[in-house]
């Protein structure tokens, strides 16, 4: 051990690094968002873009929870709700130019969601936050019925069950937006979906950031630090809150109106389960997350009745096997592919992606022959020209034979990796 | 009385009907090296609990430094000048060796909750951390993970986390605990070091690491202490030989 040093070693990584590893992919993400509009998008194309943008904030504030500091949260939708709502009411002072209000800018609204989301998040997280783990979570869900029900009941305030709706297009302009076409809104997301990327990465990197991974790890020890893991749960919670509104406020301008149903469990669920199926052990994760769920939400619904239940199989799926979600398994590829033992590793991939493929055929079908027949109005599953009604034996044949065989090839990659490693 | 570090005053600590800690009277002075030994079962990481303010004491006082800090929890004894170990590692996993040390060291240097500011900036906290690593020999581990660490380097690094806030008392629970003979020579070493003008409470069952280490030994035996003095004094007391060094003899551990 040398006592004398006085410099030490700079643990820190090189500057090389930092940039490669920090600035280059903001600068790339913000590239992305810039080069979209290029291929002049569609108004669908825009819309679902900027769902997704929101989505993205949304899904990185719940990780700040659920990944970051090891809080699960069934609510976390009423701060977006409420920092929406709060914006909704916002943008109607700004049209109808009382007080002050006819100078702001509509364009400011995610920074008014971003304050009644850490409100409300400090006023709701003050008794939830005394609890973790389980209890913290039951608590969640909760204040998240309780919060719905309110929004029901508070006609005045929440507009019932038809909600309130704004007009995004008063107020002054701000950079030249008017923020009437969806190309216009489009921008005024981009900017701050990278505002909520940026931000909640810079959150990650402070103090706090890391003592909320701290108390996650172990907030017993965090008590023999100095810290109350009591008050890193609560400040974290604000946090979270916070973006949760940001969120709100993004989506106030995109859909202009919010109803209870937005406080509600549902996308409470929805945002657990992209950033769950991202990888919330990733930043990028629910990212990644986000955008997947999003476009499937989306999408999926135009070719099949079923698609909840496909995304409720893929949750499942993913808990089960692939825990560190979509960005797991592209962190993964990439390991490998940069390491260079593709060779290895190919074959085995292969058969793997075969399985599931097979396994894949198997339930659609089983799925898609059973709603029609239970829909009772003679439908007829006909993909790819043939003809798979519920009582042919050709469509047996395509349920059962290759979800055996891809089980079994399933089986064989596990069990010969298995072999590998021990 | 302002010499004492810590003072323990008829300390009381019962599970329901169960006594674990009855009336135990201990004074550490300011710079001094106290070993508390006994036999399992006596409640020796009970009255750390108590110390540390894990558990709540049923009765009696703790001082530290001239504060009365029973009652307290656990961060804000802390925040007062008193660390300690764990039996068990009790690491953050997830997280590098630096980010564990890490953590350690920012209470200490005002960063409390902060979340303006860049923790990679912070010049101190950094060099800090690495200071801490080097002396206590995981510089070359600082970036894997804390739960791929070999089990004498948890303990290592157990160490390390409770050195890291500069606390003037620290408690060590077991820190040898398992380690092989070479493994146990290198932690005493760092032990020494780390608690040079420092005041240093442990718990250790090595015989051979309480006699080399310790100024003083007290010897609890059933929530009471029975015995304190110099280890000279102690290897000399009849009633210790025959509570609790009488059967470590016949069975030849001290080294």
């Amino acid at each position: 051990m040398t006592d004398m040093t006085t410099t030490y070693v700079d643990l820190a990584p090189s500057r090389a690094e930092k940039f490669r590893q920090r600035v280059l992919p903001m600068i790339l993400f913000a590239l992305a968002l810039a080069v979209i509009p290029l291929f002049g998008p569609s108004r669908s194309t825009l819309t679902l873009l900027n769902h997704m943008g929101i989505n993205i904030v949304f899904a990185l504030s719940f990780n700040m929870l659920l990944g970051r500091a090891g809080m699960l949260s069934f609510g976390h939708a009423v701060y977006l709700g409420l920092g929406g709502y709060f914006c909704v009411h916002v943008m109607n002072w700004i049209a109808a130019d009382t007080g002050i209000w006819g100078a702001v800018p509509i364009f400011t609204m995610p920074a008014f969601g971003f304050g009644a989301g850490a409100l409300a998040g400090a006023v709701i997280g003050w008794p939830s936050c005394r609890r973790a783990g389980t209890p913290f979570a039951m608590i969640s869900l909760g204040v998240a019925e309780l919060v719905a029900a309110a929004g029901f009941m508070f006609d005045s305030l929440f507009g019932g069950e038809m909600g309130i709706s704004a007009d995004r297009m008063g107020g002054p302009e701000f950079l030249g937006l008017s923020l009437g076409p969806l190309n216009e809104v489009y921008w005024y997301i981009a900017f701050w979906t990278f505002v909520g990327v940026v931000g909640t990465y810079a959150f990650t990197r402070t103090p706090l950031g890391k003592l909320s991974e701290a108390t996650r790890d172990n907030p017993e020890r965090v008590e023999f630090v100095g810290y109350n893991p009591q008050r890193v749960r609560y400040l974290v919670f604000i946090f979270a809150g916070a973006f949760a509104g940001m969120a709100g406020g993004m989506s106030a301008v995109q859909d202009e109106i919010f109803t209870p149903e937005n406080l509600s469990l549902v996308p409470s669920g929805a945002i657990l389960i992209a950033a769950y199926v991202g990888g919330i052990r990733y930043f990028t994760g629910p990212i990644m997350g986000a955008i997947v769920m999003t476009y499937m939400g989306s999408n999926l619904s135009d070719y099949t009745a079923g698609w909840l239940l496909y995304l409720g199989l893929m949750f499942v799926g993913v808990v089960m096997f692939v825990p560190d979600g979509i960005a797991g398994v592209v962190y993964g590829t990439w390991d490998v592919l940069r390491s260079g033992r593709l060779n290895e590793v190919a074959a085995g991939w292969a058969i793997r992606l075969l399985g599931l493929a097979l396994m894949a055929v198997s339930t659609i079908t089983l799925v898609e022959v059973a709603f029609r027949w239970s829909d009772g109005y003679g439908e007829v599953f006909e993909p790819f020209g043939l003809e798979l009604a519920h009582g042919s034996p050709l469509t047996w044949v395509v349920i059962v034979l290759p979800f055996v065989i891809g089980a079994l090839l399933l089986r064989r990659v596990a069990r010969s990796e298995s072999e590998v490693t021990s | 009385m302002s010499n004492e570090a810590l003072q323990l005053i008829d300390l009381k600590k019962s599970f329901g009907p169960a006594k674990i800690i009855q009336g135990v009277n201990l004074q550490v002075a300011k710079g001094e090296r106290h070993a508390i030994i006994g036999p399992n079962g006596a409640g020796k990481s009970t009255l750390f609990n108590l110390i540390s303010g894990r558990f709540l004491p049923t009765s009696g006082e703790i001082w530290l430094n001239g504060d009365k800090i029973s009652g307290k929890k656990p961060f804000e004894i802390n925040r007062m000048g008193l660390s300690r170990s764990f039996q068990v590692s009790n690491i953050f996993t997830n997280m590098t060796v630096r980010e564990n040390v890490r953590c350690g060291v920012l209470y200490s240097m005002g960063y409390g909750y902060s979340f303006w500011r860049n923790i990679g900036n912070l010049r101190e906290v950094s060099e800090k951390t690495a200071a801490i690593l080097e002396d206590v020999g995981l510089i070359d581990k600082a970036h894997l993970p804390a739960t791929l660490l070999p089990y004498a380097d948890q303990r290592t690094l157990e160490i390390a986390i409770t050195i890291a806030g500069g606390a003037e008392v620290i408690l060590l629970d077991e820190p040898t605990a398992g380690m092989s003979h070479s493994e146990t020579d290198r932690a005493v070493a760092l032990i020494e070091k780390a608690s040079q003008g420092k005041t240093l409470l442990i718990v250790e069952h090595d015989m051979g690491v309480v006699f080399n280490l310790a100024d003083r030994i007290s010897v609890l035996v059933y929530g009471e202490i029975i015995a304190t003095g110099t280890p000279e004094e102690i290897r000399g007391d009849p009633k210790v030989r025959e509570a609790y060094l009488g059967e470590e003899v016949e069975e030849g551990v001290p080294a």
